[in-house]
């Protein structure tokens, strides 16, 4: 699982952080301070990931970080997670920010912290991976970003038009999944005991 | 990709100053956080930036507060908390808007709010309960977002107690039309499954249906839940392991749509999750294993190395090759495959690599020499990440002869890091190796290691570091002159270090130099204890040494005083101290004082190197007993324990709004009469010592009272530690077989093709030479020659076992008479009995179970007669029960339970190939479980059959030899787990015949309360001469397995419920086709889960059981509209809750 994902920049400053296990805000804070102390020490030649150790909880979990020109993105994860796959986790997570802001850069981190934060939750939900395809993630904000255009197009309308809008059922995200051939069967359906 | 994020801070006041300009769109000139970041970004100090939140909080709040602020406004408002939030300044207040914001807004207003309620607020927050109809709402939606939206805020913050409310809204979008919508749903549940189990354990099938979900993503979601499952219980899923295959297959095979390729990798993620998976159902287990080697096979040959991400997949391939049931070619594949890790230029593959090399090293020892110069060289490298995972796997490899150079690695290393976490770790395995090789050098390099892990360590370290070394120096291994050598040097290096003016050492370490020598001063004739005190004495007048040291110091100098004609030093201490402001400190003075003026005493009391001589400690404080009686002659109160008298006065002030409240009066009228206690209420606190009214009815007997009292110290010093260093010391044995010699080493060395280059440049050949001291004795070319040496180590672990052993039988919880029959019985079951043999060791047993049956129930009454009785009727519930309700008890469960009647029976059937060991028949009378295969071979079987007693379960493991020849040296020792295996953990067996079978037993307790345990221990064994094995099983126990009735009154019910704080409630399926309901299901439990029912009161019903030894749990029954409500407590946390999962498995069975 993963525990939490903290975005800071160069000096340390927070850009997001995002915590899927609950520590009290002056413990985030903490551990947002020894995470950047931590990860600014190394430079880009040695490799990404580092042993949490007491930070967040024993030996069991690590810091797995990528380096981006201002950014550090920190993952700090459990023994279940692949460090290799989170490392390409939050790879899939910048191309989907820079597709979604158009050559993203620090700025558009803060001062779009709400929507990077949707970005987010399509890739992770709960501390859970749920999506790691980028086309549909962006295919999936950018319904949102539809949603938000119209809605604020009509904030003048009345009110009907505007629940209407609201009651409309998202069309369908398109993908081409032709089921009948991935036949993914699961013989021996037993009854759970 | 290094380049997205192109555009940094440094363009912040370019843009900041060009805000009408184009590129500026993004940033709204006007917004309000817009300006807070801007004027953040202006100011120089922390200090102003929290004066500048604290005012722009000010005005927020202002505003949410303000009736005009419309929802729209309120949207950016939230989006201002969240950025303050996020720098570190609570913005409480507004938690309850950002509520109102995802309950009255629009969409977009919903999902601001929905963020901000997801970030500000945690799991026990109280304003989350105002969530509920919101979330409950959404997820009745027609509209897909609000779905997506509800389903994401249940799995990030939603408690325990609120999941019922929303499970069957969850549970339904299971079958939504929209895979997303399915995918969030199965993600939740799963999060619901981690928190609360039984919750959600009847839509198992439902996860099944998700598992062969037509949508790929809805089934990689699933496997979050199927990966946990597996992981808590392998055992229940090997069926859907041919399936898992199938998928992984397809998967590998590029079956999925081209979409989910990433870098042209057929979805990299959900091949990790299911090799994983794989591992974990493949673990010992060679006819699952056998279904994967195909496809392990097929993601090896084709994961061609083209990015990062089959490396990913690879890693996974090598870990689950490993862990499964081993298949050579695999295995070879596998080690090529870390190979290529390990070799890589690139840093990440190469940690990756050395933790794979970690992984495997135990069961492959030869890979770690085929790549040592890389290893070598991780050593020197420059991230101290990849040389601590190098250290971690020498540390792993080590053996008698490598242990010096490794240690002195990881000195190195300790003294360089700054790092408390890795300073904690290292410094823990230092000593850990230390210990276990003490004389592998000189005396000298022990205690030189040790000086410098507490100087390092500091303290930082785990305590008990300092605490084994003066235990190992005190009890000494097996040689007096060694031993005398090692405290001499320890002496010597102490006295020297505080010969220097201003060290500053770590208060631990100073505690131990007191320590060792106020104890062996003596050993260094040429020094005076005169000058040991002087130095102490000057040592206690620093500063920097805390009060906890000084006491330290004081008590070795009283240990000094004690063999010197007072001098100076010791009355200036004493008189010093005397008026110190620590309690503690002056204490000690007093003592210090006293002692000197009576050499005599002080001689008695100090004796020269008797640390580890036995101290008789009358616990009971049955000196007090004349005085206790003369006080309750007297008309004295006797004495009532804590909890008895929280209860009272809990009573007596609190309102009640608890059922039972009528009865109350009374039995608490009837308590202060008789001042007696019921058995079972008093049962709760058999753990209290010095109790000294419960000594009252003893009587006669000055024996030493064991029973209740944790026996820690023993001869050998502090039992429990000892007993897991040496298991540890043990475990290690096999590693380390056969150390060879540095020649051996060399040769071992150049028998690798690239090291025996004949041209080799200095540094290599300084890395060679580093390379054989560090890889010796690994291997198997040496593992012959030194024989004789490697059986003269494990020579001295064993001795230390048995003595262990020893320790553990003499500190049972029996009175003296009874210590002497135990070890008859030790003895007995060691010297291979047979099941004919065994009834006579039974009856002992039984016999000896009584009598400390017995001792409790009086050691838990306060008055003679009073208590008497209790024990008495209590006895008398127990004796009369058996026949009526123990063998119907255990029906239920996952066990065959055999009756007594039927057991004769099943003896007469025809023996299969092998005749099942039989139950001695002493022990086949008691409700027991069926003969349970563990494991076997071509030469041995274990097996084992739980036999249920009132007061225990006792475990029978039968061992049988299937060869012909005899096999030796057989011991089976049990690890441990959330199951406590009582007694000692290890049974031996010098010798067994061909074909012949002997059992041992041994009693199992729950320690802590939890569904379902596993047993797990191991079998080492000797079939051929100087050929050890060993054997790993695992044994499933469930919580009812530990449930017996609580035989109690409703008064006593009434008032053990409030005492307890620890309760759980739930509605449970109620038998509604029987006449009376309740009574059905109640009694339906009973029988299955050995509840007493205590009392049916019209719709309502009260229930007790009891967790063995003795945690009682009660249950409060209430019908209400068609559903059972029940209400458990308990004073354990965690009892209440596997209860309950107990009784609705025990329900959905009927």
């Amino acid at each position: 699982m993963i525990k939490s994902i903290l975005i800071f920049n160069n000096h340390g400053k927070p850009r997001l952080i995002r915590f899927y296990q609950f520590f009290p805000e002056d413990m985030q804070q903490q551990i947002i301070r020894e995470t950047f102390h931590l990860v600014s020490k190394r430079d880009d030649s040695v490799c990404n990931f580092l042993e949490g150790g007491s930070l967040i909880g024993g030996s069991d979990y690590k810091l797995i970080y990528r380096h981006y020109a201002t950014l550090y993105f920190v993952f700090c994860v459990d023994s279940c997670e692949s460090e290799l796959g989170i490392l390409d986790l939050i790879q899939v997570f910048v191309e989907t920010l820079d597709k979604c802001f158009e050559n993203v850069c620090e700025l558009d981190l803060i001062f779009h912290v709400d929507k990077v934060h949707y970005i987010l939750q399509q890739v992770v939900m709960g501390g859970m991976v749920l999506e790691t395809n980028m086309n549909e993630i962006v295919a999936q904000v950018e319904n949102q970003n539809r949603l938000e255009k119209s809605e604020g197009g009509l904030s003048a309308a009345p009110a009907r038009a505007v629940s209407a809008v609201k009651n409309m059922n998202l069309p369908e995200i398109p993908r081409n999944i032709n089921i009948g051939d991935i036949n993914i069967k699961v013989p021996n359906l037993s009854p759970f005991v | 990709m290094s380049d997205v994020v192109e555009k940094t801070l440094t363009a912040l006041p370019s843009l900041l100053s060009l805000d009408s300009q184009p590129g500026t769109g993004k940033l709204s000139g006007t917004s309000k956080l817009g300006n807070l970041i801007r004027n953040i970004a202006e100011l120089t100090s922390k200090h102003d930036e929290e004066k500048l939140i604290k005012k722009e909080l000010a005005a927020i709040k202002e505003h949410v507060s303000s009736p005009n602020t419309t929802l729209r406004q309120m949207k950016e408002i939230m989006v201002r908390m969240i950025y303050c939030e996020m720098l570190g300044y609570e913005a409480s207040f507004g938690y309850i808007h950002a509520i109102k914001l995802a309950q009255q807004g629009s969409l977009l207003e919903k999902r601001v709010g929905y963020l901000a309620v997801s970030l500000f607020l945690n799991e026990s927050h109280e304003l989350l309960l105002l969530l509920v109809n919101t979330v409950l709402k959404d997820l009745q939606s027609t509209n897909l977002i609000e779905v997506c939206m509800a389903l994401t805020v249940t799995s990030q913050i939603f408690p325990k107690d609120m999941i019922p409310a929303v499970l069957p809204l969850v549970e339904d979008k299971l079958q939504h039309s929209k895979e997303i919508i399915r995918r969030k749903a199965v993600l939740a549940l799963y999060k619901f499954y981690l928190i609360a189990p039984n919750q959600v354990q009847h839509i198992h099938d439902k996860f099944r249906k998700a598992l062969c979900d037509k949508d790929p993503d809805v089934m990689a979601a699933s496997l979050h839940i199927y990966g946990q499952m597996i992981k808590e219980n392998p055992e229940g899923y090997k069926d859907l392991t041919e399936s898992f295959v199938t998928i992984l297959k397809q998967v590998v095979g590029g079956k999925l749509p081209v979409e989910f390729n990433y870098h042209s990798v057929p979805a990299p993620w959900l091949q990790i999750q299911l090799l994983r998976i794989l591992a974990l159902l493949g673990k010992d287990d060679q006819s699952t294993s056998e279904l994967m080697y195909d496809v392990l096979d097929e993601s090896v040959r084709r994961a061609e190395i083209n990015h990062n991400m089959t490396y990913a997949i690879l890693f996974e391939c090598v870990k689950t090759v490993y862990t499964i049931y081993p298949k050579s070619d695999l295995l070879e594949k596998a080690a090529k495959c870390i190979g290529k890790f390990v070799l890589s230029p690139k840093i990440n593959l190469k940690y990756l690599g050395l933790k794979a090399l970690t992984y495997v090293i135990q069961q492959d020892p030869n890979l770690a020499l085929q790549h040592q110069m890389t290893i070598i060289e991780c050593l020197d490298h420059s991230d101290p990440i990849v040389k601590r995972e190098t250290l971690e796997l020498l540390y792993r490899i080590t053996n008698g002869q490598n242990v010096t150079v490794i240690v002195e690695k990881m000195l190195d290393f300790l003294r360089q890091s700054k790092d408390e976490y890795t300073t904690i770790d290292l410094v823990g395995k230092v000593a850990e190796l230390a210990e276990k090789y003490p004389f592998t050098d000189n005396n000298e390099w022990f205690i030189q290691t040790m000086n410098i892990v507490l100087s390092v360590g500091g303290d930082v370290m785990q305590p008990d570091i300092p605490n084994n070394f003066l235990r190992l120096l005190a009890e000494g291994f097996e040689n007096e002159t060694e031993d005398h050598q090692l405290r001499l040097h320890a002496v010597n290096s102490y006295l020297s270090l505080l010969e220097k003016d201003n060290v500053h050492v770590p208060q631990r370490f100073l505690q131990v130099i007191s320590w060792v020598l106020g104890e062996y001063f003596f050993l260094k004739a040429e020094t005076k204890p005169e000058v040991v005190l002087d130095k102490l004495g000057r040592l206690l007048d620093q500063s920097f040494v805390t009060s906890e040291t000084k006491g330290w110091i004081i008590a070795a100098i009283t240990k000094l005083s004690s063999h010197t004609v007072c001098p100076n030093t010791v009355a200036e201490v004493a008189q010093k101290y005397t008026t110190s402001l620590d309690t503690v400190l002056r204490q000690h003075a007093f003592e210090l004082k006293h002692l000197n003026e009576d050499r005599d005493l002080i001689r008695r009391v100090l004796p020269l190197d008797a640390s580890c001589e036995d101290i008789e400690v009358d616990t009971s404080l049955s000196f007090l007993d004349g005085f206790v009686a003369d006080a309750l002659g007297r008309g004295a109160a006797p004495y009532k324990p804590h909890h008895q008298r929280q209860e009272e006065l809990s009573q007596e002030k609190a309102l009640n709004y608890e059922p039972y409240g009528l009865s109350l009066p009374v039995s608490l009228s009837s308590c202060s009469i008789t001042g007696r206690q019921s058995p079972t209420g008093l049962s709760l606190s058999s753990g209290l010592s010095g109790n000294s009214t419960e000594m009252g009815p003893k009587g006669g007997s000055n024996s030493l009272k064991l029973e209740g009292v944790r026996n820690v110290w023993g001869k050998e010093g502090y039992l429990p530690q000892k007993e897991t260093t040496a298991e540890g010391t043990l475990q290690v044995l096999p590693g380390h077989e056969g150390p060879g010699t540095e020649e051996s080493a060399m040769e071992n060395a150049s028998l690798q093709p690239d090291l025996a280059s004949p041209t080799i440049p200095e540094e290599d050949q300084e890395k060679q030479q580093l390379a054989s001291s560090l890889f010796v004795g690994l291997g198997s070319h040496n593992t012959l020659c030194l024989m004789g040496k490697s059986e003269n180590t494990s020579q001295r672990f064993r001795r230390k076992t048995n003595k262990t052993q020893e320790s553990s039988n003499a500190s049972e919880k029996f009175s003296d008479s009874s210590i002497s029959s135990r070890s008859t019985v030790e003895s007995l079951m060691d010297n291979n009995i047979l099941e004919n043999t065994s009834s006579e060791q039974e009856t002992e047993l039984t016999t000896l179970n009584q009598s400390s049956n017995q001792a409790s129930e009086f050691q838990d009454s306060t008055t003679p007669d009073g208590l008497l009785n209790g024990g008495e009727r209590e006895k008398q519930d127990m004796s009369s029960d058996p026949s009526g309700q123990a063998p119907s008890l255990f029906t239920g469960g996952d066990m065959v339970i055999l009756q007594p009647s039927c057991a004769a029976a099943e003896n007469e059937q025809p023996p299969a190939t092998r005749p099942p060991p039989s139950l001695p028949t002493e022990l086949s009378q008691l409700a027991h479980s069926g003969v349970q295969g563990l494991c076997s071979n071509e030469s041995i079987a274990v097996s084992a059959c739980k036999i249920y007693k009132d007061d225990s379960v006792v475990l029978v493991v039968f061992i049988t030899n299937k060869s012909t020849s005899a096999i030796k040296d057989i011991i089976v020792r049990f690890a441990p787990t959330e199951l406590k295996v009582s007694e000692s953990t290890s049974h031996g067996f010098p010798l067994l015949e061909g074909q012949n079978t002997a059992n041992c037993q041994c009693s199992v307790l729950m320690e802590k309360p939890c569904a379902q345990g596993a047993l797990v221990g191991s079998i080492a064994y000797q079939a051929e001469p100087e050929k050890s094995s060993e054997l790993q099983f695992s044994l499933a126990f469930a919580l009812a397995d530990f449930i017996r009735p609580l035989t109690i009154s409703t008064e006593e019910y009434g008032k053990l419920w409030l005492a307890f704080s620890n309760d759980v409630k739930q509605n449970l399926k109620l038998l509604s086709d029987a006449k009376d309901p309740l009574t059905a299901t109640l009694n339906a439990l009973k029988e299955t889960l050995q509840l007493h029912i205590v009392d049916i009161i019209g719709t309502e019903g009260i229930v007790a059981c009891q967790l063995l030894p003795a945690i009682p749990c009660l249950l409060h029954c209430r019908i209400n509209t068609g559903m059972l409500a029940v209400w458990l407590r308990s004073p354990s946390p965690d009892l209440p809750d596997c209860l309950l999962y107990q009784c609705q498995k025990a329900i959905q069975k009927l």
